[in-house]
Order: structure tokens, then C-alpha cells, then sequence
């Protein structure tokens, strides 16, 4: 890696350009032509229908995308409850999140489309975290501070996967995703009094650190 | 490249409202434009991160103004909340200078006479415009990058974008589906993604420094 690229690197976030230092050579040896599928437009157009790629995708990326699926079940089972939980969300902030829940499902059945026979089942979910939260549903200000977690936590996922997709075609639509949960996160973080945005670079979150986020809410 | 190959080469020059875009087999030459005004974005990562760039120096001008002029009405949170937007795009813009360095192209002039920055709805409306276009280049530009770590920086800057677009559908439109993305966003929940070709002409009306992207696929 050049300066120039550490200087980059290092103005957001001094930790990531080691930490993409040491994913690199994996990364370069698996896309050796990644102008080609760069190019490729039909393959880009592909990925975003419904149509499964489950079989013909690198494994790579078929572990970044059952990744996401897995968030995203975790986020529409999430505002599902929260939705039908009656008299949970005033309602003034309704349209809001039928709004965001109805995305997410979309997300859902977007992944588990491309993924084909390769997706993984939706996993079994406690949003109390185990009585942590034991109001989730019933108290409006506990659910919304966890939907802006889930949402700023989908935002930092996706980022830190985006890397591992460069080259193939579903990059396009996985950055579809990632910029609605950030929308979705700005929306919700007014609500329990939080700024829409910490600074003007939003970080990635590895794998490992997102799913030990997560953890918690999978029962 | 054979002149008569196929060439996937769009040229595009921004001459004020008058955007144009050509497909063309050869190179064509920039007639009337000086070199020493016009601004090149140049090809590969570079290309893109001038693009990036320039839809920076775009949106970091007219939040500056829209500070400097408030609109009639404005309250003290929404001042506030532009001021913030601002300080973003300025940090965005001058990120993106310094990571291209000499490879920079020059500060663009830009036109907002049509915009009346007395009026809120004029605005926002065009803050609304320039978050929700600025999402969709950034996400239309990620399959253009080559190097891994500027895809990091391209995504640490969009999901910021994607929060202004929100915190804009908020003033506008309070806590309904438009804060969570409304048109913007379809049915399969996916975001706008726009290739140059599509993102330049509709910043063209705002940008009197002629720019092309000849060498931007």
C-alpha cells in the first residue's frame, strides 16, 4: 500500500488501513480480473432482481450475504413486533416505521432471492436480550433506542463487508442497502434524542464486531 | 484504442443548463472551452474521486450560503442542523482534495441563481435534490472503483449522505416515509444508484466551470 492510500486510510479511521493491509492479498488473488465483472453491466442488473445466484457466486460472497440476511431477519422480525405491538409506537411516528419495517423485509426477501438454496433460515430471536430489555415492546423509548442500534449497526455492517464484494456484481445492491439503513438510522436517532449523524465519516464494523452486537438479541 | 473499435467512452461537458451527453466512436474535442477553466476528471480511481469531488465542492458551496443567508423563518434547530450538514460536506470536499493532491481538478464555480435562498421551501428542496443525488452517485460509483480502500472512503462518505437526505425529508416532511427514504427508495427497499452519465447533467444547471468526463465509463 502506497501513502497516499494510508493518508486516506488513516483520516477516517487509523485502525482500518492495517486491518485492510491484511485482507488485501485474499482479496486480490480471488478477483484477479475484477475489471471484467467490474464492467459487466447485465451481471450488475442481474443481482438486483429476485433471481437466485446462490450456486454461481464465490463462497466469499455468499458468506457476506447470509451475513446481511441474517441482520435483516433479525431487523423485520424486529419492527414486525414492534408494528403490531399495540400501543407501542405513538402516532406520529407510525408511517415511520411501517415505513422502515416494510424495507427491511424487502431486504429480506431481496437476499434470500439471490442467495437461492445457499440462504440461511431466519435465526431465533429475543429482542430483550435475554430481560435486558424487557419493555422492548411496550415501552416506545426502548424500541427506539433499539432500532437506532440495529439501524447504525446494519450501516457499519454492511460498510465493512462493501470490501469484500469489490469486483463481484452484487456490490451495487449491497451499497442499495447500506445507504437505506443509514437513512433509516437518521430518522429514528432524532427520536431518542440522539444527532442524526456522529461525524461526517461514518465507520465499518467488522464481522466479529458486529456479531457480538448482535449476539445478544438471538436467542 | 483502434478508431474503429467500440469504445464505451462517454463524453460529457457541463457549458451551464445546456448539459450535453455524446456516445461517440472518437474522441471529441472540447470546442470553446479553455483549458486553463475547464476540469477534466480524469480516468480510473482518480476519475471517480474527482466526480466524488466535485458533487462535494457542489454541496459544501451551497450549504455555505445557505448558512451565511438563512432563509426567512429559519429556526434556531434547523440552522443548527444545516450548519452540521455543512461542516460535513466542507470535510468530505477537503478530504477529497487532499487524497488526490496535484491529481485534485481546480475548484469548480458554481450557480445558484436558481435558487432563492430566502425561501425555505426553495431550500430545502434543493438540499432534498442534491442528499438524494449525491446517495445515488456514490452507490452508482462503487462498482467503478478498483482499489479496496477507496471503496472505504467512497462508503464512509454515502451512508453520511443518506443521514443528510434524512435529516432534510425531516424538516421537510417530519417523522413520516419520506424520513426513511420515501420515493427515493423502491420496492425491493433499495436505494437510488446512478452511473455519472446520469448524476452530471442533473448538476450541470448548478456548476458554470465546464467539466468533463470523457475518460469516466
Amino acid at each position: 500500500m502506497n501513502t497516499q492510500d494510508n493518508f486516506v486510510l488513516d483520516a477516517i479511521d487509523p485502525e482500518l488501513g492495517e486491518r485492510i493491509d491484511q485482507g488485501r492479498r485474499n482479496l486480490f488473488a480471488r478477483y484477479a480480473a475484477p475489471s471484467v465483472l467490474l464492467a459487466s453491466a447485465p451481471l450488475v442488473l442481474a443481482a438486483a432482481s429476485t433471481e437466485a445466484f446462490g450456486a454461481s457466486l464465490p463462497q466469499d460472497v455468499v458468506d457476506v450475504l447470509n451475513f446481511a440476511l441474517t441482520l435483516e431477519y433479525l431487523e423485520a422480525a424486529f419492527y414486525k413486533a414492534g408494528n403490531t405491538s399495540s400501543g407501542l409506537i405513538p402516532k406520529e411516528y407510525r408511517a415511520l416505521f411501517r415505513t422502515i419495517g416494510a424495507h427491511e423485509t424487502a431486504h429480506v426477501l431481496l437476499l434470500k432471492g439471490a442467495l437461492g438454496s445457499a440462504a440461511v433460515k431466519a435465526p431465533k430471536v429475543d429482542f430483550t436480550a435475554g430481560g435486558k430489555y424487557a419493555d422492548v415492546f411496550s415501552n416506545f423509548k426502548t424500541f427506539a433506542t433499539l432500532s437506532a442500534t440495529f439501524e447504525d449497526l446494519g450501516v457499519a455492517a454492511y460498510k465493512g463487508q462493501a470490501g469484500n464484494l469489490l469486483g463481484s456484481p452484487v456490490l451495487t445492491t449491497a451499497l442499495q442497502i447500506h445507504s437505506v439503513e443509514a437513512r433509516h438510522a437518521a430518522a429514528v436517532r432524532p427520536i431518542i434524542g440522539k444527532p442524526s449523524s456522529d461525524t461526517a465519516f461514518d465507520k465499518p464494523k467488522t464481522k466479529k464486531q458486529v456479531l457480538a452486537a448482535a449476539t445478544p438479541f438471538l436467542a | 484504442m483502434s478508431d474503429h473499435a467500440p469504445t464505451r467512452r462517454h463524453v460529457l461537458k457541463w457549458t451551464g443548463v445546456a448539459a450535453s451527453l455524446a456516445i461517440a466512436g472518437s474522441v471529441l474535442p472540447n470546442f470553446g472551452i479553455s483549458a486553463a477553466l475547464a476540469a477534466d476528471l480524469g480516468a480510473g480511481d482518480i476519475g471517480v474521486l474527482n466526480y466524488a469531488y466535485a458533487l462535494e465542492q457542489l454541496e459544501a458551496a451551497f450549504y455555505t450560503q445557505a448558512v451565511k443567508t438563512p432563509y426567512e423563518g429559519i429556526k434556531k434547530s434547523e440552522l443548527a442542523k444545516l450548519k452540521v450538514i455543512r461542516d460535513h460536506e466542507i470535510a468530505h470536499r477537503d478530504f477529497l482534495k487532499k487524497a488526490l493532491g496535484k491529481k485534485a481538478i481546480p475548484g469548480l464555480e458554481v450557480d445558484f441563481s436558481a435558487v432563492d435562498f430566502t425561501s425555505r421551501a426553495s431550500v430545502l428542496g434543493t438540499a432534498d435534490v442534491f442528499e438524494n443525488l449525491g446517495v445515488a452517485a456514490y452507490n452508482g460509483a462503487g462498482q467503478l472503483i478498483e482499489n479496496v480502500d477507496y471503496l472505504a472512503v467512497a462508503g464512509s462518505i454515502v451512508s453520511v449522505e443518506a443521514r443528510h437526505a434524512s435529516t432534510i425529508a425531516l424538516l421537510l416532511h417530519g417523522y413520516g416515509k419520506e424520513a426513511a427514504g420515501g420515493k427515493n427508495v423502491d420496492l425491493k427497499g433499495l436505494d437510488g444508484a446512478l452511473p455519472p452519465s446520469k448524476v452530471l447533467p442533473k448538476a450541470a444547471p448548478f456548476i458554470k466551470t465546464p467539466v468533463t468526463a470523457d475518460q469516466l465509463v
